[in-house]
């Protein structure tokens, strides 16, 4: 554990020097301002406060769901594919670290970079809270944000999966910016297709990750099965990082 | 040390190395010196547990390279050839870094006492993208060096260094050897003849030749190659340099200008220098000219039957001098 630690806080403190974290930073904090900004306008306009419209929360987080798949790529695709680049990949499987241990600590470093980020949009929530009387709904708020830290754990763990099959940074951006952009849009929309034809079948729900994000967590329900089903999908990605690290050895 | 036997690697279309044989003792500083693909580098990257052969053994430190290949990375420094660096990190941090990964302790003493050693202190917080390339492989060395590994591996230590650093760093390699095994590889004959204690010589995946540096330098160059160079008019000296004893092998290059090989053991440069004054024509230089890898190599391949046939030692017991 202390080799995942130790390539965790270098990956994570890299963060720090490279221009990509800042864009990426700058870029959710624009948007979601903008998105918040506007939801206020439409709520203090005359008819909505007719009509009664308290805005809530999950308008935000809704948002910030489709950004995180947008941008995590940007975040996870140098991981591995980079240490490819540079050779240091050499450094790390010469030194007596396991193939997990790398894969893991890379996906850690990552993953709190992530979290980082997700604490910083906390502000949102706080000030609508001040807005609102009687303040907002705790509960949407809390499984929302567990639901966005679940994802942002899954999407990374299938970055890191995706880095450590390219040495071209560019390429990997784009694979896992397309497996995010089906997992997460495309494959919805299929279920929602097929539901309103009839029949779902259950195997393809899984496909959807934004799936028990959307349905439950945004709006304040906690089930075990959607909390067992990010982990699965963080678990199963990097497991097969690891095969990925291990097959490559003997290339 | 390191104890290999008839280790072989395939990658998916081609044979990288065959069925090598070799070992390094306690405090050797073993040189593995052939051409580019001669399979110095897969080797070395399965003895650091980079990859797993495809057949044989290596051990390395009294640990198996495939079945306890975390102990033998912990015994082992590496240094790649394309030297690891992240160019935007310092170089105190990144050693810090490596240190950790190998759970140096009293980590920052151990590496303010590298970057002392190899003359970085000046430089600890510079980022490694700012550092010119012989900076940056001394970085490289004091990464290998941070745990005190047992065994040190370096690919190519001195490629690309200008003559001022490639003297240090040479040094500093005589200087480690004291302390450690070393196992590096070159391309340079001269670097394998002042810094190793023995030398492998292989090509395309084979050992063709293993011996100390000076008894290999007896042997290959045993014949020595000398230029001459006259002035004037210059019909005949092939003739008259012929003609003295101990030449071999005369060759003209262009006017006035002209090669011969010595037999070995001989020194025929007086007699020659004799022979063209008394023939009348003005010497205008003679020197030795460097044997080059390529001759050895030309010189090993037109001594065996075939290029791929391995000469191991019995090539060695029958060519030697007693």
């Amino acid at each position: 554990m202390y080799n995942v630690w130790t390539i965790a806080k270098r990956e994570y403190s890299q963060y720090f020097s490279s221009p990509v974290a800042y864009l990426v930073a700058f870029i959710m904090l624009t948007i979601l301002g903008v998105f918040f900004f506007s939801s206020l306008v439409i709520a203090m306009s005359p008819q909505a406060m007719q009509q009664g419209y308290v805005p809530n929360i999950d308008v935000v987080l809704w948002w910030l769901g489709l950004l995180l798949a947008i941008l995590t790529p940007a975040l996870t695709t140098r991981l591995l594919a980079e240490e490819r680049r540079l050779g240091t990949i050499e450094l790390l499987m010469t030194a007596p670290v396991k193939d997990w241990e790398l894969v893991v600590g890379k996906w850690l470093g990552a993953f709190l970079m992530l979290v980082t980020l997700l604490a910083i949009t906390l502000i949102y929530p706080l000030v609508l809270d001040q807005l609102i009387s009687p303040g907002i709904d705790q509960g949407p708020m809390m499984t929302g944000y567990l639901g966005l830290v679940l994802i942002s754990a899954a999407l990374v763990a299938i970055g890191v999966f995706i880095s450590s099959l390219f040495s071209n940074q560019v390429a990997a951006f784009i694979t896992t910016l397309g497996v995010v952009i089906f997992f997460w849009l495309v494959t919805g929309l299929i279920v929602r297709v097929m539901g309103s034809m009839g029949g779902v079948s259950e195997w393809i729900r899984y496909l959807d990750i934004s799936g028990p994000f959307n349905n439950n967590l945004l709006r304040g329900v906690l089930e075990l099965r959607d909390l067992i089903y990010y982990l699965s999908v963080t678990a199963l990605a990097l497991f097969l990082g690891t095969m990925s690290v291990e097959v490559r050895r003997w290339g | 040390m390191i104890q290999v036997e008839g280790l072989t690697k395939d990658y998916s279309s081609r044979r990288a190395i065959e069925d090598l044989t070799f070992h390094a003792d306690q405090g050797e500083i073993l040189g593995f010196l052939g051409p580019n693909g001669a399979g110095k580098t897969t080797t070395m990257r399965i003895l650091t547990g980079y990859m797993p052969p495809s057949a044989g053994k290596a051990q390395v430190a009294g640990f198996d390279v495939v079945d306890q290949s975390l102990d033998v990375r912990r015994r082992v420094g590496y240094m790649p050839e394309t030297i690891p660096l992240y160019p935007d990190m310092t170089v105190f941090e990144y050693l810090k870094f490596m240190a950790d990964l190998r759970r140096v302790p009293d980590v920052d003493d151990r590496v303010d006492e590298l970057l002392d050693r190899l003359g970085l202190l000046d430089r600890a917080e510079s980022y490694i993208s700012n550092l010119s390339k012989g900076m940056r492989q001394r970085v490289g060395l004091a990464q290998a060096l941070v745990h005190d590994p047992d065994v040190l591996i370096l690919d190519e230590p001195t490629l690309g260094l200008d003559p001022v650093q490639i003297i240090e760093v040479r040094n500093l390699i005589k200087e480690l050897g004291q302390r450690h095994t070393i196992l590096l590889s070159t391309h340079i004959l001269s670097e394998a003849q002042q810094v190793c204690n023995r030398v492998l010589i292989i090509n395309k995946g084979r050992i063709v030749a293993e011996d100390t540096p000076e008894r290999l330098q007896d042997r290959l160059t045993g014949a020595r190659r000398i230029s001459v160079v006259v002035s004037g008019d210059a019909d005949g000296v092939e003739a008259v340099v012929g003609a003295v004893s101990g030449v071999t092998r005369v060759t003209g290059r262009e006017d006035g200008k002209l090669e011969f090989e010595t037999l070995p053991g001989a020194d025929p440069r007086p007699e020659v220098a004799r022979a063209l004054v008394q023939a009348g024509y003005d010497l205008l230089e003679m020197r030795a000219i460097g044997v080059s890898l390529e001759d050895i190599f030309l010189q090993l391949t037109r001594d065996e039957p075939s290029p791929l046939e391995p000469a191991g030692d019995e090539l060695l017991e029958n060519e030697l001098p007693e």
